[in-house]
């Protein structure tokens, strides 16, 4: 395993705002690794420094150990646009073939273009594609230049179950290829689908950072969805931390132990219906080391 | 310069150019404003358009404003607007160095603006009196493409260092400015004494007199020159360091 990127003791600021502070992080190889966070957050920054698009304010950035601002660094790393930056007026071969120019051993333009499903829309300006298909030239864009390391920022927003499925799949092949991949997501059960490791980053700190089962682990909660006349009732009793009232009228709690609090709603004559039960999300886990935080 | 700098910068100029030609409507824009400007503002008039040496200096003026004004323009408006669009921040994390990206400006941008000069050639030599043999011709072009340097830096340090709102003011002032102060719009010959050294100072004036000389002849002074290369190497710094300092827009 060989460290990647490095940041040590990273500060940086936007004027009188302090996006990252005091951040030390290492990325090696070989992993997918998730980078949550709300927005503002501080994500967005924390690759920016690493395309050596911004400098930080204090503290060191490394790239493959060296200066990310040194075009010659970045030969390795791999980047997407956002689907709407892409040229319009270009063809999806051209914009394969002009960002392929930029790298020393690129994947060639049909390759690539089999590899995201791209291969029928290769003659088409990108403005034609669908949102989906746009999302995934953007994506396949990050892998033309056989990159060792790829930063996903927000890879699949607005995009239906199905396309999100088949562009994880390519991700997750081009991370058996050897690709390590960093990949940020307000979409967290695309973090919990992709990730190995999950560093969550709030204000500016890094505020977890460790495998996907132990940050799962943090919060042992469980998901309790029940109908029930009495929700503040179920809300009183012991270990019941968090109610969110659902559409059809049915109540999802948050419960330490499901098991628990399901026999003290027996006990307390609480009467309930439709009971289910699921373990916590990833979202919901970072919901609870958010909360854990500003208290 | 490295090899790879040269070669990435022939890679971006080739893709501005394939997306500009997609919309060809742009493109007869620059070719035909300077065209028009000579058949409006120099044909009519007699006096110059009939005599050869005058009507050469006019052609050669309205070049260099052409070439100018195209310069500004088009390298301080469209980095500038590219510069807000999302794109611009992926092609940064490309492997590519900053001045290929400005050198891919020149050669796609900078080629356009010469061609434009093709129409007001034709017009100046059907309907006027200037006159040059073609080597002449050929030798005003390479003239015009060297002293059109500082304007194409300029353009990308505005570009760079402002959003395009105020690009587009500030390309304004200085083109005017610029065109007048260097003899473009009324001959030097016109200038009262003082105005005339000043305007030796301008890119605008030693860019109109180094053409002049490449097509018609007659002495070069030092000044001409010298004012170019100085011109080039600052304005090609200041380009550079804005690029450098560029983290794109922000908004605060």
């Amino acid at each position: 395993m060989t460290t990647l990127a490095h940041f040590d003791s990273v500060t940086r600021r936007y004027g009188d705002v302090t996006a990252l502070d005091n951040v030390t992080l290492d990325i090696e190889s070989g992993h997918i690794v998730g980078l949550l966070g709300p927005n503002g957050a501080g994500k967005t920054t924390l690759l920016s420094l690493l395309q050596g698009l911004r400098r930080p304010t204090s503290g060191t950035v490394r790239l493959f150990g060296g200066e990310p601002g040194d075009y010659r660094q970045r030969q390795r790393l791999g980047c997407t646009p956002q689907e709407t930056a892409l040229p319009q007026a270009l063809k999806v071969g051209e914009i394969l073939q002009f960002v392929g120019k930029h790298f020393d051993d690129p994947v060639p333009v049909d390759e690539i273009a089999a590899e995201f499903g791209l291969s029928d829309m290769l003659r088409k300006q990108s403005g034609a594609l669908s949102g989906g298909q746009k999302r995934r030239l953007s994506v396949a864009l990050a892998f033309v230049g056989r990159p060792m390391l790829v930063l996903l920022d927000e890879p699949t927003t607005g995009l239906d179950v199905d396309a999100r499925r088949t562009l994880w799949q390519a991700v997750r092949r081009q991370h058996e290829n050897g690709a390590t991949v960093v990949v940020t997501s307000h979409y967290i059960d695309e973090v919990e689908a992709l990730a190995e490791r999950v560093i969550v980053v709030d204000e500016g700190h890094v505020i977890a950072d460790d495998d996907l089962p132990q940050i799962l682990g943090q919060v042992q909660g469980r998901m309790l969805r029940l109908s029930t006349p009495q929700p503040d009732a179920v809300l009183a009793l012991d270990d019941v931390r968090h109610h969110q009232p659902e559409n059809d009228g049915s109540h999802t709690f948050l419960v330490g132990d499901g098991d628990a609090v399901v026999t003290e709603l027996v006990r307390e004559s609480i009467p309930f219906s439709n009971l289910s039960m699921r373990r916590a999300t990833l979202e919901e886990a970072f919901l609870a080391l958010t909360e854990k935080t500003t208290a | 310069m490295s090899n790879t700098t040269l070669r990435l910068s022939g890679v971006h100029a080739k893709y501005a150019l394939i997306e500009t030609f997609r919309i060809p409507i742009a493109v007869i824009g620059t070719m035909v404003f300077p065209a028009l400007a000579l058949l409006f503002f120099v044909v009519p008039q007699e006096y110059v358009a009939q005599n050869p040496l005058y009507a050469t200096q006019a052609v050669i003026s309205m070049s260099v404003f052409a070439v100018m004004a195209n310069s500004l323009f088009a390298f301080g408006i469209s980095i500038s607007e590219d510069r807000e669009k999302p794109w611009d921040p992926y092609l940064r994390t490309l492997p590519v160095p900053g001045l290929s990206r400005v050198l891919g400006y020149v050669f796609s941008t900078g080629a356009l603006g010469l061609a434009a000069i093709v129409p007001v050639l034709l017009i100046g030599g059907l309907f006027t009196a200037a006159e040059a043999d073609p080597w002449r011709v050929v030798a005003g072009f390479v003239a015009l493409a060297i002293s059109a340097i500082p304007f194409m830096m300029i353009g990308v340090a505005v570009g760079y260092g402002m959003p395009s709102k105020a690009a587009i003011a500030v390309v304004q002032v200085v083109m005017f400015g610029f065109a007048f102060a260097g003899g473009l719009f009324l001959p030097p010959e016109m200038f009262a004494s003082w105005l005339d050294t000043l305007s030796r100072f301008f890119p605008s004036r030693q860019a109109r007199d180094l053409v002049i000389w490449a097509v018609q002849g007659g002495s070069l002074e030092p000044a001409t020159w010298l004012g170019i290369i100085a011109w080039i190497i600052v304005t090609g710094v200041l380009a550079l360091l804005l690029y450098r300092r560029d983290e794109g827009r922000r908004f605060h």
